[in-house]
């Protein structure tokens, strides 16, 4: 092996892009604050389906060269622009911030400060603002996050449960299982992410104590269910059955089979809130069901309706479809797919279609979705009406029939 | 006055000249998109000294690494749920970072566990490069790392997703870039102006999960890309997207087809070869079909005459181009996601479990004649160019080159 490997020098990428460098290199004279606005607006005005990218490289090429006078601006950029322009504003910021570093310059921490502590700002633009400041000053910057445990951006909330884990962990391995749940308890009430929240949910089961992961997660428990219609060579999902045209929880209608059916009551204790269409209706195939509830709220608000499913399915929240796909059995997880809402004060509601395709394989089976309404930093919003989670029925042991 | 003349000549010839004096492997498979390439001299006896360099990557790919001039470029994904998407150009002589680009992802990034979000290959024309990645985020930087343009195709048409993650690579073909976005809810195809990336076009394709590449085809002075798809393969002009012609016997959807020429090697009940030079709108014809080679996840390899196909079990047949006719067999150590490549009378290819292999082909049969093991999990596929092997790991971009 030959003696040069930058892996030594990778550290992470972030001190990669500093040391060794960043492609550019700036210009003689910085951009003016007329030229950094006007670069801005640039890039404000992208749009779907490449709609300004004419405009913006330039304009990222104005950013990139400019001095640290324009961090301020771009930070404040992030602040109700696009998802892709947040990224042309990122790119542009980090080329700004390594040139400065790499030329020895200190990074002007209060301003940057100004934007990671003002709540109100980009979830991610703060998150970038935090990384820069980590990158300048990581020991105040790991002295920021334990602050961070409620922050409205996941992004920084998510190091803060990090920690709060760690140190739970470190106390559960001393035998200290008290402090330990406390803990993990603390960290449930922050946790966001799913991967945080089943991790801590397991710890704190292990230790005894009893977790309502459906209301902590938002997951609706409560549905009047109606199956099967048809769903023969997956023409269902196009197809406009009566609970479409009507939501009437007394109605009878024909099932596929002809046979009369009606809308009855599914309560969910799938800890991850699972409105499984197998548990009522069996494993069938070639077939669609509907799921409907209601739910009342204080103050109307924006909010995500957010979905995991591996079916095709259709989602209405107050009568107004929301989104469609038509996918089967490629794969599920909670907050698959995150869909903008607004909440009603008042009563509100929601209907999905479940549709099951023909498939036979044993990854087939599932009829099923997880589905939860909460705001953006994925903190569920209970309804006023909300109902108690109900309890996981014992398993009965079945006698076999001889 | 002469002397000034002399001058300008020289740095004329200085601008103008490739700094490495190598030919470049500018996307997925290699520039014609088939594994092969002419004048690459790669490492035959590898071995740890191998190892030229090695660089670390904070995330996962199975992207290729592709080479544009000095320029090594390489993508993965890291962080929760792979929402971090990262670009890295590398110094191919030395190893050391020109430049990274990172970027939050805008589209799903849910993936199948094995594969990952940097699973299609980046692509170049010389000028630019283009990365892609399963959460459909588009971007067009310069060789200096310039951002130029970026396209977020989940937000522009919402559910062209797959919930086991998106792989095929863009290529360069004309002056568009290709994408190939197949999925069971919204499939498209559709060729973007290089310069700005907006659609010049956008067809629809079949509504099936598809992770295959598109394929450029010299026919005559025309270029055809094919669009492979369970259905078949279609022929598009890139200009355009309009079709020239159409196999409908059906074909793989995640070994890609091979081009040589105007002939087409196509993953299609076992391997068929079509000719399709004509541009009267005919369909192609059919050369042969042989059901005994049957790609599993490597796409076929073109060495002149000789077509490679290594199958699910890890055995790789050499076959007559011409006639289909089985030439040789040898059974490798597998399994193997990325595809074989090659140079000269050499063939490179590395399992999952990062072990590269070498395989003298040019004899009337076929002999592993070296081994690197990389210790690291391998997905991708492995770039040629100039001296050396670059391919990636799941931590690592690595190359191989002499000691």
């Amino acid at each position: 092996m030959k003696s040069f490997q930058p892996t030594l020098f990778f550290v992470s990428s972030w001190l990669a892009l500093l040391l060794l460098g960043n492609g550019t290199t700036p210009h003689a004279g910085a951009a003016t604050s007329t030229e950094i606005q006007k670069s801005i607006n640039a890039i404000n005005a992208t749009g779907l389906e490449g709609k300004g990218n004419t405009q913006a490289g330039p304009a990222w090429k104005t950013l990139s060269k400019a001095d640290t006078s324009a961090i301020s601006p771009i930070l404040q950029a992030m602040n109700g622009a696009s998802p892709m322009a947040r990224n042309w504003f990122r790119s542009a910021l980090e080329v700004i911030v390594s040139q400065e570093i790499k030329s020895g310059k200190p990074l002007p921490i209060n301003i940057i400060g100004d934007f990671l502590l003002n709540t109100n700002n980009s979830p991610q633009g703060r998150r970038l603002a935090y990384d820069l400041i980590a990158l300048s000053d990581p020991d105040t910057a790991a002295k920021l996050i334990p602050g961070m445990l409620n922050d409205p951006s996941p992004q920084l909330r998510r190091d803060a449960v990090q920690g709060l884990i760690k140190e739970a962990t470190d106390l559960q391995s001393a035998k200290k299982d008290a402090a330990a749940s406390l803990l993990y308890r603390q960290a449930l009430n922050s946790a966001r992410d799913t991967d945080q929240i089943k991790k801590i949910a397991g710890q704190l089961k292990q230790l005894g104590n009893e977790v309502d992961l459906p209301r902590h997660f938002g997951f609706f428990t409560h549905w009047k269910v109606i199956a099967p219609f048809d769903n023969t060579n997956r023409e269902g999902f196009d197809a406009v059955f009566a609970p479409e045209k009507e939501i009437n929880l007394q109605a009878k209608y024909p099932s596929k089979e002809g046979k009369e059916i009606g809308w009855q009551d599914l309560a969910l204790s799938d800890e991850y809130g699972m409105l499984d269409l197998n548990q009522p209706f069996g494993p069938l195939k070639e077939v669609t069901g509907y799921a409907y509830t209601e739910m009342e709220f204080d103050t109307a608000r924006p909010a995500e309706l957010r979905i995991g499913c591996k079916n095709a399915w259709k989602i209405w929240f107050n009568g107004q479809l929301i989104f469609a796909r038509d996918e089967y059995h490629r794969g599920m997880k909670i907050d698959q797919y995150s869909l903008p809402i607004q909440l009603k004060k008042g009563k509100n509601s929601l209907l999905i279609k479940l549709c099951q395709n023909e498939q036979t394989q044993s990854w087939t089976v599932e009829w099923q979705a997880q589905i939860r309404i909460c705001d953006a930093s994925g903190t569920a919003i209970l309804a006023k009406d909300r109902q108690p989670t109900p309890k996981a029925k014992k398993a009965t042991r079945r006698k076999l029939k001889k | 006055m002469k002397t000034l003349f002399a001058l300008s000549s020289l740095l004329t010839i200085l601008l103008t000249s490739s700094p490495s004096a190598q030919a470049d492997w500018l996307q997925f498979r290699g520039p014609n998109g088939n594994g092969y390439i002419d004048g690459a001299n790669p490492p035959t006896a590898l071995s740890q000294d191998s190892i030229a360099w090695s660089a670390e990557l904070p995330g996962r790919g199975l992207a290729s690494p592709i080479i544009v001039g000095d320029n090594v470029i390489v993508t993965c994904a890291s962080g929760p749920e792979q929402r971090q998407l990262h670009i890295y150009s590398f110094d191919q002589k030395t190893g050391v970072l020109r430049w990274h680009r990172q970027f939050w992802a805008t589209g799903r990034t849910m993936t199948q566990s094995k594969t990952c979000v940097a699973a299609p290959s980046p692509a170049s024309d010389g000028k630019h490069v283009y990365a892609l990645f399963s959460s459909n985020d588009l971007y067009c930087f310069s060789l200096d790392g310039d951002l130029l343009w970026m396209r977020s195709l989940t937000l522009d048409y919402p559910n062209a997703s797959n919930s086991l993650g998106l792989a095929s690579s863009p290529i360069v073909a004309g002056e568009r870039l290709i994408v190939q976005i197949e999925n069971d809810s919204d499939s498209f195809a559709a060729g973007l102006n290089l310069e700005s990336g907006v659609n010049e076009w956008k067809i629809a394709r079949p509504k099936a999960a598809n992770w295959t590449s598109p394929v450029a085809l010299k026919a005559g002075n025309q270029v055809i890309v094919a669009l492979q798809s369970s259905k078949g393969v279609l022929g598009v002009l890139p200009a355009t997207g309009s079709e020239i012609w159409n196999f409908t016997k059906g074909a793989a959807t995640i070994p890609s087809g091979a081009a040589a020429g105007d002939q087409l090697y196509i993953p299609s009940n076992g391997l068929t070869a079509i000719q399709t030079s004509k541009l009267t709108g005919e369909d192609p014809k059919k050369l042969w079909n042989e059901g005994q080679q049957r790609p599993g996840t490597a796409s076929p390899l073109i060495v002149g005459d000789k077509i490679f196909v290594i199958n699910g079990a890890g055995v790789l047949t050499c076959a007559n181009r011409n006639s289909g006719e089985r030439l040789w067999r040898l059974r490798l150590k597998g399994p193997f996601s990325g595809s074989p490549v090659s140079s000269g009378n050499n063939l490179f290819i590395f399992n999952e479990q990062g072990l590269g292999q070498c395989v003298e082909i040019g004899a009337s049969e076929g002999k592993v004649i070296s081994e690197i093991d990389l210790k690291e999990t391998v997905l991708g596929t492995a770039a040629l160019s100039g001296q050396a092997i670059y391919v990636r790991s799941d931590g690592h971009l690595w190359k191989l080159a002499n000691p």
